[in-house]
Formats: structure tokens, sequence, C-alpha cells
């Protein structure tokens, strides 16, 4: 096939990245797939190895309904997926390393629902964050595609970071990380302390990672990816973690009132207003990448009850809805493919040259609109049926339900039916033709799927969505019975008013679309608050940047002394006990005179305009410590002090011979700020020694060095021995300090202009 | 005695600081001598004085008889001053060869590394 002659042109991976993927993925589908039977006799699976066992972290893997039902869609999904994307990245030339990416997203997502312990689940959560990243970014050509993947990350790694925030206490609170173990003891978070902190930062990782409004507006922006992922990250997968997780943690941190109105209002908002951005697109892929926000806000939506019928609702609609979204996902990727626009008032009459396409996007449509007898229809009765059933308000949330699946019919037919059916005389000659087998499988498999559970609700209640209601409240609840007829009931009449106002969408879409324009123009737009944020972030950056930073000598070394004032004086002000009393001493003659020496040598130096009275001001310093040091039983020290001095001032007396003078314009300036600061930390030194000293001392050192210098060392100047014989080792270090400065200095002389 | 030790250190830290802050470079290389000494002088205080013997053990002893100084920071001390003469040896080389390159000592006026545009 020449397809395939052109996939080995493109580097020596090129042909293994289109095979390997969809076949891993599917291995570990069937793989998950032998699980079914035992998941759903309500048992759970768990896998366990230590990892950091000293911090109590542990690699624990549990299956149970809820996470089996994420792992079955995100391997089964994925290898149509991966399938597709061989042929619609084909002869791409970095094709090899988006299959890379994709793959290292699956498994990430994988670890991420299989996860028992919070801090695994962690290391996931920011793995699918980063493989998102790449894969958002993958196009990084275009400035568009850089911004959007720099967006999501930041916005869901801000998120993640509360989300460890949240895990971290709720480990301290719990006195585990494993979930299973935290689920154990019941309502051990809601009656903690720290219940709202923990709930706050659970839900800004959730929210964010599943765009709640209003963190919503990184999603449609990641439509930058290829189609393929948006497919399956931003719409089946990746996106439905932050839902997977309140999920999770529903036992736990659910059933208060603060979780109950934060999740019912955040979700009813995020459903309603993504429906009506949907409405309001012209870019096929813009359309469905509103119509996930509004799947993803009625997920939160249902999870924010915890009754039987709502929890149903959730895991069926997870199901029903990833399987037409990726199809239909799928769809438009062909269309784009093959015609290369996804403008909706572009398209039309696809069908006669894309048949095949254009039934499973009609199937898959059927299912997203809620017609019988797909499980679309069964999702949105159930939905309807867990809405009326919600303690809080249930008309609110049946209208914010029955608003946006209206909208969700008239975007059905805007995505699948007007593109194919419409009459319309293509604008350009686009030579539109139907896609390659790889590349419908992913459409008519899961749109099939669809019409299947459609028919057997039988065969999707009793595999994934009892346990998976078992996995969120507990064996004891009674899932609702997922059927095609339930009897003429409420859920049926709000049914039918649906697709009565769906209809009436559709029909005027256009109108509705230009009015919403018009009235988008008048609302903020969340994009270009991010935008504002960035620059204010940056700005502010800059600013303390010029502020701390401003490339001035004085002004680095004024802030280093000061933190070191503040650290000083801060640690005296926190820690240190009364000040000790001040004792001074009876001082004698020589004490008297060493101290004038000193003090006069440093005003000297201080105060002077003439290079050599500054150095000879040092050298009475000098002199006046080596002084110290003879008075204090000390004369190896004072010896070496002198002859140091003696070498510094010779030193300065040469350097200075050619350097100018101290202030060359001949005004000294006053610095009363420096002196403020060169004062404070002055008595700032001079307490922390008056504290130390009046302390008592541990002169264990001192005396091993003076029962062993002489019977181990053979010596009997007991400072000599520590230097050469204890702590020789540091002496050598001395002197290689001493060596390096001696040729540094010689390298830097060298280099000297002639 | 330790109480005039600490008074002292505090009179040299408080000049050193001053000195370092100036914008002539050669005012920070005096601020870095005194601020050598008076962290010396630190160390040493720190062991507590008396106005005791050398550290020294007599011939025929095996340790040091009577009350004698502490030998350890004399001998931390010792390694400081020696290693403090290096860096400010480095240091003095350095201003000298900046002077030459540069033709100025004043530290404001040396921003190669960080321009002026840059700050605003």
């Amino acid at each position: 096939m020449a397809g395939h002659s052109e996939v080995a042109d493109k580097g020596p991976w090129a042909r293994p990245a289109g095979l390997l993927p969809p076949v891993l993925a599917a291995a570990l589908f069937v793989l998950f797939l032998g699980m079914v039977p035992e998941i759903a006799d309500e048992q759970v699976l768990r896998w366990a190895w230590d990892w950091v066992p000293s911090l109590g972290i542990a690699i624990t893997f549990l299956v149970d309904g809820l996470s089996l039902t994420f792992a079955l869609l995100i391997t089964g999904i994925g290898s149509l997926v991966f399938l597709y994307s061989s042929k619609y990245l084909q002869g791409h030339p970095h094709f090899a390393r988006f299959m890379l990416f994709i793959v290292m997203f699956m498994l990430s997502m994988l670890g991420l629902v299989l996860a028992d312990n919070l801090l695994t689940l962690f290391v996931f959560w920011e793995l699918t964050t980063i493989t998102s990243y790449l894969l958002i970014g993958f196009d990084h050509s275009t400035a568009k595609g850089r911004r959007s993947a720099l967006q999501a990350l930041l916005l869901t790694g801000t998120g993640g970071l509360a989300l460890l925030a949240g895990f971290i206490l709720i480990g301290n609170v719990a006195g585990t990380f494993e979930l299973s173990e935290i689920r154990a003891q019941g309502g051990v978070l809601i009656e903690s302390a720290l219940y709202l902190p923990i709930l706050i930062l659970v839900l800004a990782g959730t929210f964010t990672k599943s765009a709640q409004f209003p963190l919503h507006f990184w999603l449609p922006n990641a439509m930058a990816a290829p189609t393929p992922v948006s497919a399956y990250l931003h719409s089946a997968t990746m996106v439905k973690a932050g839902v997977y997780l309140m999920a999770r943690m529903h036992p736990n941190l659910g059933g208060t009132d603060v979780w109950l109105w934060v999740l019912t209002i955040a979700g009813a908002v995020t459903a309603v207003f993504a429906s009506i951005m949907a409405l309001k697109q012209t870019d096929l892929k813009q359309s469905l990448a509103y119509t996930t926000l509004m799947a993803l806000g009625t997920l939160t939506l249902f999870l924010a009850a915890d009754v039987g019928y709502a929890i149903t609702a959730v895991m069926t609609f997870l199901v029903v809805h990833s399987l037409y979204k990726a199809a239909l996902f799928l769809v438009v990727g062909i269309i784009d493919h093959s015609t290369g626009t996804r403008h909706v008032n572009e398209l039309g009459g696809l069908a006669r040259a894309m048949p095949i396409t254009a039934v499973a996007a009609g199937v898959a449509a059927l299912s997203m609109a809620g017609l019988p007898p797909f499980i679309g229809f069964i999702g949105k009765e159930i939905k309807y049926a867990g809405a009326l059933a919600v303690g809080s308000e249930p008309a609110f949330v049946a209208a914010a339900v029955l608003v946006s699946n209206a909208l969700m019919l008239a975007v059905a037919g805007i995505v699948s039916f007007s593109p194919f059916w419409r009459r319309k005389h293509l604008a350009e000659p686009l030579n539109p033709h139907e896609a390659p087998w790889q590349m419908l499988a992913g459409p008519i498999i899961l749109a099939a799927l669809g019409a299947l559970f459609g028919i057997y609700p039988e065969l999707l209640a009793r595999s994934l969505v009892n346990p998976g209601v078992a996995a969120i409240l507990g064996p004891d609840v009674t899932p609702a019975a997922l059927k095609l007829w339930a009897g003429f009931n409420l859920p049926l009449v709000l049914s039918l008013v649906t697709f009565a106002l769906g209809w009436l969408f559709y029909y005027y879409r256009r109108g509705l679309r230009t009015w919403l324009i018009g009235l988008g123009e008048r609302l903020p737009v969340f994009d270009n608050g991010w935008d504002n944020v960035l620059d204010g972030l940056k700005a502010l950056a800059a600013w303390q940047t010029r502020l701390v930073q401003g490339g001035l000598l004085r002004r680095y070394l004024f802030i280093t002394f000061a933190t070191f004032l503040v650290a000083v004086a801060g640690t005296i002000w926190l820690k240190a006990g009364p000040m000790p009393a001040l004792e001074w001493p009876v001082l004698q003659v020589q004490h008297w005179v060493v101290i004038a020496i000193v003090v006069a040598g440093a005003l000297l130096t201080l105060t002077t305009s003439s290079r050599i009275a500054a150095i000879a001001g040092l050298g009475a310093v000098g002199i006046g410590v080596a002084l110290i040091f003879i008075i204090f039983g000390a004369p190896d020290v004072a010896i070496t002090q002198l002859l140091v001095e003696t070498l510094v001032v010779v030193l300065f007396a040469v350097a200075a011979l050619k350097l100018p003078q101290l202030d060359p314009d001949g005004t000294k300036r006053h610095r009363p700020l420096d002196a403020a600061l060169a004062v404070s930390i002055g008595i700032g030194v001079t307490v922390v020694m008056l504290m130390v000293t009046d302390g008592p001392i541990d002169r264990r050192l001192t005396d091993y060095f003076e029962v062993t210098s002489w019977p181990e060392a053979f010596g009997r100047n007991i400072v000599n021995v520590i230097l050469v014989d204890f702590r020789a080792l540091d002496t050598f270090g001395e002197i290689a300090v001493v060596a390096i400065a001696a040729l540094s200095a010689f390298a830097l002389l060298k280099g000297r202009k002639a | 005695m330790e109480v005039m030790l600490s008074v002292l250190v505090g009179v040299l830290v408080a000049a050193a600081v001053y000195l370092m802050l100036a914008r002539n470079v050669l005012r920070f290389l005096f601020g870095l001598i005194l601020i050598s000494n008076a962290a010396n002088l630190t160390i040493f205080t720190s062991g507590r004085v008396t106005e005791a013997a050398p550290p020294l053990i007599p011939e025929g002893a095996e340790a040091p008889v009577g009350l004698v100084a502490n030998a350890l920071p004399q001998a931390l001390v010792l390694t400081a001053i020696v290693i403090g003469f290096g860096l400010f040896a480095f240091a003095l080389v350095l201003a000298f060869r900046a002077y030459d390159a540069l033709g100025t000592l004043d530290s404001d006026e040396m921003r190669v590394a960080e321009p002026v545009e840059d700050t605003k």
C-alpha cells in the first residue's frame, strides 16, 4: 500500500509508532474487560508496592466499579483514537513523537484512575497535565498553540498544587493517604475542623481540571491540539479526571450543604453557559468543545447530590457522553481532513461523498440529542429522574438540565446533520472523499455501541453503572434501573419538551447565533482576563526585580545586610530569654590601650578621605587585634595576625599608588540610611555575642584535644597539633584556597593591558 | 572580658558595614578587612577568654598544667585569618583590574553586566 511506504519514509520510528499504540491500548482494554465479571459481583481488586515507606507513601492500585469504567473508556477509546491517529497524522514529521506523547498520556490517565494512594494519584494527575501540555502545544510553531498549551498548563498546574495541599491536609486528618482506608473511616473529613480548607483546595484542583465556570476558558483554547487529542484528552478522558476525583471523594467530602451548593451552582452555570456558547460557535470543533464543557458541568451538577438516581445519572452520562463525543470529534476530524474546513457555513451535502461517515455521525448525534432508541435517550431520562430526585432545588436542577439538553439537541444537528445533509453547493472545489478504514473504525464502533447500549441497557447497567454507583454511594444504595421505556412519567414529558425546544433552537440557529455574538461583545471575556493576569504577574516580577536587583552593588549589599539584621533581630525577639545583666569588667591599662587603638583605627578608616590615612587606620586595627590575641593567651594567632596585617598594608600601599583618590570629586558623601543600618547591625552582633557568652560553654572538644595532643599526636603546642594533625584536612583546604586566590590574582594581573 | 570584646566587635562591624555600603570599591575593601577582623574576634570570644597561659603542654606532662586558654577557637581563627587574607588579596587585585579596564572605582558606574537600560 502506498500509505505504508509513506509512513516508512518518516524516520525509523514512524512504522512502530503507528502500529504499537493501538495494539497496546487494545490489549489493556481486553485485560480490563476481563475484570468486569468480578467487579460486577461488587468485588474490589487491589495491588500495593511500598514506595517511600518512611513517609507512608505506597503505590497502590484499586479497581472498583468507578475506576474500571474509566479504565475501559481510557483504553477502549484510546485504541480507536490511536488507530485513527495513525492515518490522521500520517506523514507528519513528528508523528512518532505525537504517538509517544499520547501513549504516555494514556498510561498516566490509567494510573490516575486506578491509584488508591492520594500521593500516587497526585503524581499521575500532574503527569496528565504535562502530557496534555505537550499535546496541546504539539503544533509548537504557532503562537496560538504555544499560548493555549501554556494556559492549560498554568491553570491546571495551579489547581494541581492546590490539590496537593488538600491531599496533605487529608493525610494529616485521616492519618493515611490510602483512599480505601480513608473511606473506611466514614465522616472523618467532614467532622474535621479542616473540612472547609480541604474542600476548597480539592475543588480548586477538580474545577480547573474539569474546566468548571469560571475556570473553563482553557478548554476551548485547548482545541489548538490535533483533533485526535481533542477527542481523547479534552473530551473523553482527561477533563473527566476532575469529575472522577469528585466522584471518588464523594463518600468522604460529599453530603454537606457546602458540597451540595458549590457543585450544584458551578455545575449548573457551566452547563447552561457552555450550551449557549456552543450554539454561538461557527467552528465545528469549538462547538463540540463547548458541549464538552456542558457535559462536565452536568456531571458536576449531579455529583452534588447523594441519591441513587443522581449518581446513576453521573455514571450513565459519563459513558454516554464519552461514546458520542469521541465519535463526533473524530467525525469533525474526518471532515476537516477531507475538505480542509470546519466552518459550519461552508459545509453541506457531504453525505454523497462520505456516506459511511455521515451515517456514523448521524447515529452518534442522535445519541447526543437524546433520541430513542439510543443510550443518550436513556441517559437523558435518567438525568431528568435524577434532577427531580435531588434534595436541594429539583426545579432549578431540572431547568438547568432541560435548557442544556435542548441546546445540545440543536448543536447535535449543527455538527452532524447540517454538514452532511443540508443542500449546499460547496463554495470552493473541496473535493470531499471518504476516509480510510482506520479513521472510520472509531466513529462507527463508538456510534454502534451507543445504539447497542440503548437497545440493551442492562448490558451497561450490570457491568459498569451499578458497580460504579456502588463504588460511590456504597453497596446499600439501589441504583436506578436503565430502561428505554419507563412508562409515561414526568421525565418523559420533560424529554418531549426538550425535543420541541431543541428543534426550535436548531431551526432558529442563525438568528440566535447573530444575537449571541452581539450579546457576547458586550460581556467580559475570560480569555482576555487571563492575558491581563499574566501581564500583571510579569509586571510585578519586573517591578520587584528592579527594586531588589537594581544592578547597583551597594543596593545588593544593603538588601543583604538588611535581611541579616531582620533575621538576627527577629531571632532575638522570638527566641531569646531576658537580656543578660551587663557587667562592665574592671579594665586595666593594657585593655584601655587596645580599645583605644582599635576604635581609633576604625574611626580613622571610616572618616578619612586619604588613602594612606585609611591604610594606616586599618593597620592600627590589625595591630590592636593582634594585641588582644597576645593578652588572652594566643601568641600563635597573634604572630599570624601581625604577619598578615603587614602583608595587607604593603599590598594596599602598592596598589593604592595606581588607584585614584577615595573621593575623586573632593566631597565625601554622608549616608544616614547606611549609617543607621550599620549601627543597628553592630548593636545586633554585640547583643548576640553577649547572649552567647552569657550561657554555658561546651568544652568537650577542647578537653579532648588537651588530653590527646601529647599521648596520640606527640605535640606540646595544642593549637599546632589541632591544625596539622587533628584537622589536617581543613588546613590542607585552607592552603588550597590561598593557592587558588594567588593563581586567580596572577591570572587577572597577567591579562592586563600592557 | 567577653563584654568588652563584644562591644569592640560591634563597633568594628558597624564601621565595616558602613564602609561596605559605599560606592567606592576601595572603601568596600576597607570594610572587608574590618569585618574579617571582627569575625575572627567573634570566634575567639565565643570560646571564652581569660588572661591565662597559652595552650601548651609542659615537658614531662601528659596534659596542660593549670589554667590555659581555649585551644580550639585559636586553631579556627588561625585558619580564618589566612583565608581572610586570601579573599582580601584576590578582591584587591579584582578591584585593581576593574579600575584598569573600566577607568573607575565607583561601583555605580560598573554596569557592564546589568546595564542601566534594563532597570529603567
